[in-house]
């Protein structure tokens, strides 16, 4: 099956992390993302810039309508995803635990809805 | 045997045969209906001769048999479950289990209703209705909430096992 597991954390806080812990998370990131590729649940994975960079997008009576943001209204927000193929949720968990921000965030675990025809 | 003796029969052994089939088959609502089947066919039988020396393997390859039928139907609009079919009839061609087999499939599906990805109150009622075999009315009047809205529950429990792929 594939999931994804979606990190949540709070960018404000994270923006206030010194270099050398941000440095550390960095390499953790790395070596994660080498683990889950060498074990083949690896399908893609990005981090995303902040909400400061978001646009939102709406078509209203056929009008598109863009607004800036959204910031950090909620206390966590939307950092990064893994796409993983897992045997089953379980699986699924124990890659999910394994993300370093799982730490400081919380990571949503999604299956991806597969359409049989 | 009389339809009393045959309903204590039932009542006993749902339990257990139903977590079998639950493995057998990989879906919770395919099992609960097949197992209905087995139950009409059972109280037929039974009525009018012997029982069978296991009741609850009788009950469950009669069920796994009834599960393969319902899946066929299926099966005839999607190719895909045509593997599914192939599956369990090999699975069918097996001996039947002895009874500690049985004993694991119960502790195999009490873990799945109680799933950490489930609240708290979701992994008791799933447990308190599949695993004990208590009805809906039964288990909503526990909760003291409406019998519809324990139905829902369940219902999306249900679904979150299949589709969260929870083992």
């Amino acid at each position: 099956m594939q999931y994804l597991l979606m990190i949540y954390q709070n960018e404000v806080e994270y923006a206030k992390i010194d270099t050398g812990t941000s440095q550390k998370m960095s390499a953790e990131y790395e070596a994660f993302t080498q683990s889950i590729i060498r074990n083949g649940n690896f399908k893609a994975g990005d981090r995303l810039r902040p909400t400061t960079t978001a646009t939102t997008v709406r078509v209203r009576d056929g009008k598109t309508l863009t607004t800036d943001g959204p910031f950090a209204e909620t206390r966590e927000q939307l950092g990064g995803y893994y796409l993983i193929e897992a045997k089953d949720l379980n699986a699924a968990i124990e890659i999910a635990a394994r993300i370093p921000s799982a730490r400081l965030g919380s990571i949503e675990v999604r299956p991806i809805w597969v359409y049989d025809r | 045997m009389t339809p009393s003796e045959i309903e204590k029969i039932f009542r006993d052994e749902a339990g257990r045969a139903l977590a079998t089939l639950i493995r057998l088959v990989g879906d919770f609502d395919l099992a609960e209906d097949a197992l209905q089947d087995a139950f009409a066919v059972a109280l037929e039988r039974w009525s009018a001769g012997a029982l069978p020396d296991n009741p609850r393997a009788w009950l469950v390859n009669v069920a796994r048999h009834k599960a393969i039928d319902r899946v066929r139907r299926q099966a005839v609009f999607r190719g895909k479950q045509q593997a599914l079919v192939h599956e369990l009839e090999l699975n069918a061609q097996a001996p039947d289990e002895p009874p500690a087999m049985l004993d694991d499939d119960m502790l195999r599906l009490i873990f799945t209703c109680c799933h950490p990805a489930f609240a708290a109150e979701v992994q008791v009622a799933l447990t308190l209705r599949t695993v004990c075999g208590l009805s809906t009315t039964q288990v909503a009047r526990a909760f003291l909430i409406s019998e519809e809205a324990m139905a829902q529950r369940l219902v999306r429990a249900k679904q979150k096992i299949r589709l969260a792929g929870i083992p």
